[in-house]
């Protein structure tokens, strides 16, 4: 079952044109809920589909369009900052499907009483911007976009804009910050974005994936979308594989199969047929798991009752030569980077921790220094649970912590080894 | 008072009126004052800030926050190879070794002839293409230590005018993320994103 890749699938030389997604059936679903259904139908379906923001929370799309205040003008932001390593599925979706995208937010749009929508995307993206760009001047030049599309009255102006490098504007409103031309620090919330979001007005921030899908639901109906997959993980869903596999790539899936069916099947298991190791379910942010989950369901529930996510759905497998100081120092390097300075806790932690892993991995490690992470982490993220707690305006500062946990709960002998003095066992 | 060429301010009018508020305009001009300088200079700052009514030290605390925005000089070619997770696991420190010694300029510097820049990045999107590198944010996927050397003398000999990452991908190029479908004729000219509106991006037909 596919929804968002079938067309680039079976169109390699022109997915991303306005002639072939019309002839292949696009910009129907935009007719038919300008034409003949009013905005609130529009709503109600994608409520029903039940379909989960596809950036990293996960949380019900129709929910969150519930929460839009009704003052005006209000904003469709469009969240294509994607940044978290391991994932590259919405580099696909606006490279070589432009027009599902536009489409969807044209028609979400229409549900939310939206007349400028505005697309981020990182800023070293500029292939997929191009095609998007080109996508909605496609569409400005058919009435698609513009003044009174399809003779409806209703108006809807797309702006796409580039980021400037920074993770932290993934965050949905360091990401208003960037937009509205100010550094991208996260905002305090309350108040949300629905109530004040671009420029304090109502606004309303969605992933790519995630209104992408809209187009099919109209078409089909939420029903139908709620009727794939298993219930809490609706819908079809595009993962990122990448790491030790054989064929690492983009896979839309139901959910619900097995990580053994995700990584052995598609994936074509682990290249020199070694053993697998460990690998994060759901992007940098997320805590690992280990050969004896192989056989657990794909779920977001699922991953949730295994202290885990499926966040922005990368999955990054590790083999058994894989060296887990050096797996968790690459991911809070990452961290501590693209920490925005804010919240002390964060700014220095993760530096921090950096450090004292980049000791462990040169040999000059200290007995202590297993303590010390731990203890820096329960500073960032009190108790060390999942979901963690923050001590931290965002959820930046506790990433970083997951691959900490990650390898001190399970490979702390191996982390031990690496450290004179400690190895015997004492 | 304008420091920009007329058919310049021409483009940054046009940037600012894409936004319901002038100051959203910020980032986009900043490229537009890197493109033309090749670098953000304080007069290309103080002239974005002129633009959307800010003032200069508004606009560097903007310019600061990003990666993407090149206060020192520039390279001709930026040569930037991501170094993080999936990256990691399968070489792309051993690419960046290959390319810092390929081209004599170490991570975050500049060679003195001002040709060429190299710089470790952070995940750059290409995991499943990984190890990935970008010149100007044009992407190559499945790049071996060999093949960066090889892109690297490209670079330094051929000296292309427009960087055009299907070019690259098909000449040091390996796995990719995912089928790019057609090849595409806009590319990037100096170390800045190649975008249409921005005025960043030129086509080679």
């Amino acid at each position: 079952m596919t929804i968002l890749t079938g067309r680039m699938e079976a169109h390699r030389a022109d997915s991303h044109t306005m002639a072939r997604y019309r002839e292949t059936g696009g910009y129907t679903a935009l007719r038919k809920a300008l034409l003949e259904m009013t905005p609130e139908q529009v709503h109600e379906e994608v409520k029903a589909s039940n379909i989960r923001g596809r950036g990293g929370a996960g949380f019900p799309t129709g929910v969150k369009w519930g929460f839009l205040a009704a003052s005006e003008p209000r904003y469709l932001v469009v969240n294509g900052d994607e940044s978290e390593p391991g994932t590259f599925k919405d580099r696909q979706l606006l490279e070589r499907d432009p027009h599902q995208m536009v489409e969807g937010i044209i028609i979400s749009a229409y549900a939310l009483n939206v007349h400028h929508a505005f697309v981020y995307i990182r800023g070293e993206y500029p292939r997929p911007a191009r095609r998007v760009q080109r996508a909605v001047d496609e569409a400005y030049e058919a009435g698609l976009l513009g003044r009174d599309i399809l003779g409806t009255g209703f108006d809807l102006d797309v702006t796409v804009h580039l980021g400037g490098g920074a993770y932290i504007c993934g965050e949905e409103t360091a990401l208003l910050n960037s937009l509205e031309g100010r550094r991208g620090e996260p905002r305090i919330k309350p108040p949300f974005p629905a109530v004040e979001g671009l420029y304090a007005k109502p606004t309303i921030v969605n992933n790519v994936e995630t209104l992408s899908n809209v187009p099919w639901m109209i078409l089909n109906g939420g029903a139908a979308y709620d009727a794939i997959g298993p219930e809490g993980s609706k819908g079809t869903r595009l993962f990122s594989l990448s790491g030790h596999v054989k064929r690492p790539g983009n896979y839309e899936i139901e959910m619900g199969l097995t990580w053994r069916d995700f990584i052995y099947g598609h994936g074509g298991g682990i290249r020199g047929d070694r053993e697998i190791k460990t690998w994060i379910p759901g992007g940098a942010s997320a805590p690992w798991l280990f050969p004896e989950h192989l056989d657990e369901p794909i779920t977001i529930d699922d991953a949730g009752r295994l202290d885990t996510m499926l966040g922005s759905g990368a999955v990054v497998v590790m083999d058994e030569t894989t060296n887990v100081v050096k797996a968790a120092l690459s991911v809070v390097k990452f961290f501590a980077h693209e920490s925005c300075g804010q919240c002390t806790p964060c700014r220095e932690g993760t530096s921090w921790m950096q450090r004292v892993l980049e000791r462990i991995l040169s040999g000059q490690g200290r007995a202590m220094d297993l303590d010390l992470l731990l203890d820096i982490s329960d500073n960032i993220s009190p108790g060390l649970r999942w979901p963690p707690a923050m001590t931290t305006i965002c959820p930046l500062g506790p990433s970083a912590v997951s691959p900490i946990t990650s390898i001190l709960r399970r490979f702390r002998d191996e982390v031990e080894a690496m450290i004179p003095g400690v190895s015997a066992g004492v | 008072m304008s420091r920009w060429p007329p058919e310049t301010m021409e483009r940054a009018h046009a940037i600012i009126a894409r936004y319901p508020e002038k100051r959203s305009a910020v980032m986009p001009l900043l490229y537009l004052a890197q493109h033309l300088e090749g670098r953000l200079t304080d007069d290309g700052m103080r002239q974005v800030a002129d633009l959307v009514d800010l003032t200069p030290a508004q606009v560097q605390s903007v310019a600061s926050f990003y990666t993407m925005y090149k206060r020192d000089e520039v390279g001709t070619y930026l040569v930037s190879v991501c170094t993080s997770i999936s990256c990691m696991l399968l070489g792309g420190e051993d690419v960046l070794a290959a390319i810092e010694d390929e081209t004599g300029v170490r991570d975050g510097e500049t060679r003195a002839d001002g040709l060429v820049s190299v710089e470790h990045v952070e995940c750059i999107g290409a995991c499943g293409g990984a190890p990935a590198v970008q010149v100007n944010y044009e992407l190559v996927e499945g790049v071996t230590p060999e093949n960066g050397r090889k892109l690297c003398r490209w670079l330094l000999d051929g000296r292309p005018r427009v960087v055009l990452g299907d070019e690259m991908q098909e000449l040091f190029g390996g796995q990719r993320s995912f089928d790019w479908g057609p090849v595409e004729r806009e590319g990037a000219v100096g170390p800045v994103p190649a975008f249409g509106p921005y005025g960043t991006a030129e086509e080679i037909r």
